[in-house]
């Protein structure tokens, strides 16, 4: 059914549809609205058969994730920046446990400086770890995303992280399309887990694995996420038969027959980059924009592929890797290997910095006139940047950095963007 | 694509005005999204919300720069933050306060604006009467469907019963209607003047 509703809550809904057996959670800006949402249906009796475990940090969420998991309950928490990094060493025993977890990662930059708003860091933290990563571009991508998660995750008994933009997504409110929970069970199988704590089966989980195994145990965990290539697709598939949507899948091309140019990015923002797009070929540009879905597996094949007769791309990411550059576009260079493709590192939206059209479409006639360093901070402000470099020239004791440029710019409240 | 951006405080309900907006648009069979400024808000801070409204998918995500509609809830901000920042040529403007625009010192500023697009309505008050906080978001939507048409009355009290339940539910419905009244009349009134 058709509602205009905020993000959160169509992911809350999402998830309640899944059915999920044991929902635990630590409240953490930008995603506490989902699990609030959650903690409210458990409570009215609106989500039966369903625990809510309040736990006392991040560590604690996901601990309980990995036992209601491994006990062979469905299980699903949320978190975000600073929640993820303080649940990090669960989040790596979850995956490598083999537990189909399904966790919501509202995403926010982490600090120091503190700073609530959105960015990819939180994520790309973890794109190692293990899980599967999901973007959503939209609040109905997000929702589609959560019930095809739970599929992904069971049928490879490995844990999936929905990664949607924090508050960019999570508060907006849009049209949203919400599945009856008929169509919800005729897609979503319950959990048969491969592997379960059952006392009239006793096993052990959690061995320690030394020398002799740990690489194969490590390469197994390789070839499940090679495996989830060829799945994810299917599932999307099948999503689309049921609900009748396109949602999920590895990527999502746009605007790619003959496009010379193409722009390659995760999230919230391929729509403000689609838009441009659209403006831009209307003036003749020939550009195309390729959304990646899935980021863990990264779809190496299907990327070089799709982008394979463009000369140029630009990879614009909401995060990047302190000391080298982008972390997207470093996965984007492997595809491209051995062809004569020019990969740019456009970094964006830092902190919840806005990326308009106006400075995006200026950043793509740039790279197009080979104006464009390998590596761009977009819209970055060099007179900040430069007071601070300069102040710690003259200066020992120059202080803290973040301090000093709050100091410098004044009262910040009466800006718009 | 119509947008509108909602100046106000901490405290105003300026988020969920603008939620509720897109509510009454989506209601109104339009496509709407409606999202805040993301501050760390605090009561009293400047707070921006913004509300997209189209006939078809919205996919941009950048801040409303350029709004075609103004809704500023407390006229205290005009002298902080620079709220007409981007509005377009002959936008809409709606202010809430007892006060003329010429009283407020803004008689210069809109001088060149269609009369017609520009409003002040005594949303608190209103809000106090019916509410008895005073909240001004929800008059000002039942003003602003008066004032621009793009949603209607009816589909701003759907809006205020999904948002709110009980008495707080109908002093809202009752002060959103009242604005609305109050608009209609003013405007009757002005149509007549002109003719």
């Amino acid at each position: 059914m058709l509602e205009q509703c905020e993000g959160s809550h169509a992911v809350a809904k999402a998830v309640a549809l899944s059915r999920p057996e044991v929902i635990c959670a630590y409240p953490i800006s930008p995603q506490t609205h989902i699990v609030e949402g959650l903690g409210e249906m458990v409570k009215s009796g609106d989500l039966t058969r369903c625990e809510f475990i309040n736990v006392e940090s991040e560590f604690a969420a996901m601990s309980v994730a990995i036992g209601a998991s491994a006990a062979g309950a469905r299980a699903y928490t949320a978190t975000a920046s600073q929640g993820l990094l303080f649940m990090a060493e669960a989040v790596y025993n979850a995956s490598g446990l083999g537990l189909p977890i399904v966790m919501t990662v509202a995403n926010r930059a982490i600090g120091a400086p503190i700073n609530i708003w959105n960015d990819h860091t939180d994520s790309m933290s973890m794109r190692d770890a293990g899980w599967i990563q999901i973007f959503a571009e939209t609040n109905q991508e997000a929702l589609d995303l959560h019930i095809q998660a739970f599929r992904i995750a069971e049928e490879l008994s490995l844990p999936v992280m929905v990664c949607m933009d924090g508050f960019i997504l999570t508060h907006a409110y849009e049209r949203i399309d919400i599945p009856e929970q008929e169509q919800v069970d005729r897609y979503l199988p319950p959990y048969e887990p491969r592997l379960v704590l059952d006392p009239n089966d006793p096993v052990t989980i959690g061995a320690m694995v030394g020398p002799e195994a740990f690489t194969e145990v490590r390469y197994l965990a390789h070839a499940k996420q090679m495996q989830a290539l060829e799945l994810m697709p299917q599932i999307a598939e099948e999503f689309k038969q049921v609900f009748g949507r396109d949602s999920g899948g590895l990527i999502k091309p746009y605007r790619l027959d003959d496009a010379q140019t193409i722009v390659i990015a995760l999230g919230s923002v391929l729509g403000t980059i689609k838009d441009t797009v659209d403006d831009m070929r209307e003036q003749g540009v020939k550009i195309g924009v390729l959304g990646i879905t899935s980021f863990r597996p990264f779809p190496i094949s299907a990327i070089r592929d799709a982008i394979a007769d463009a000369t140029r791309i630009v990879v614009v990411e909401k995060c990047f890797a302190v000391g080298i550059g982008g972390i997207v576009s470093r996965d984007v260079r492997s595809a491209v290997r051995n062809r004569p493709q020019t990969v740019l590192t456009v970094v964006a939206g830092l902190g919840g910095r806005a990326i308009t059209k106006a400075s995006l479409q200026k950043m793509l006639l740039d790279a197009i006139d080979d104006k464009l360093e390998l590596l761009t901070f977009l819209d970055l402000d060099w007179g900040i940047v430069n007071r601070v470099l300069d102040r710690e020239k003259q200066q020992r004791r120059s202080g803290p950095v973040a301090e000093g440029i709050l100091r410098d710019m004044g009262t910040v409240s009466s800006r718009i963007g | 694509m119509f947008q509108v951006r909602i100046h106000g405080r901490g405290g105003q309900g300026v988020v969920t005005g603008a939620e509720m907006l897109s509510i009454a648009a989506f209601l109104g069979g339009r496509h709407a999204q409606a999202f805040p400024s993301f501050g760390s808000e605090r009561t009293g801070a400047p707070v921006v919300a913004f509300c997209r409204i189209d006939d078809k998918e919205i996919r941009l995500r950048e801040p409303i720069m350029e709004p075609d509609a103004l809704i500023i809830q407390d006229p205290t901000l005009l002298h902080q933050v620079d709220v007409f920042s981007g509005l377009k040529k002959n936008g809409y403007i709606l202010i809430n306060t007892t006060r003329t625009f010429d009283q407020l010192g803004l008689g210069e500023f809109v001088k060149d604006f269609r009369h017609e697009h520009l409003l002040t309505v005594p949303a608190s008050e209103l809000a106090m009467k019916h509410v008895r906080r005073a909240v001004p978001n929800v008059p000002l939507l039942g003003a602003f469907a008066a004032l621009c048409g793009l949603i209607t009355l009816e589909a701003v009290q759907a809006a205020i019963g999904q948002k709110f339940h009980g008495a707080v539910a109908q002093g809202n419905m009752e002060a959103a209607r009242e604005a609305y009244n109050i608009v209609k009349t003013q405007k009757t009134v002005a149509e007549v003047h002109h003719a």
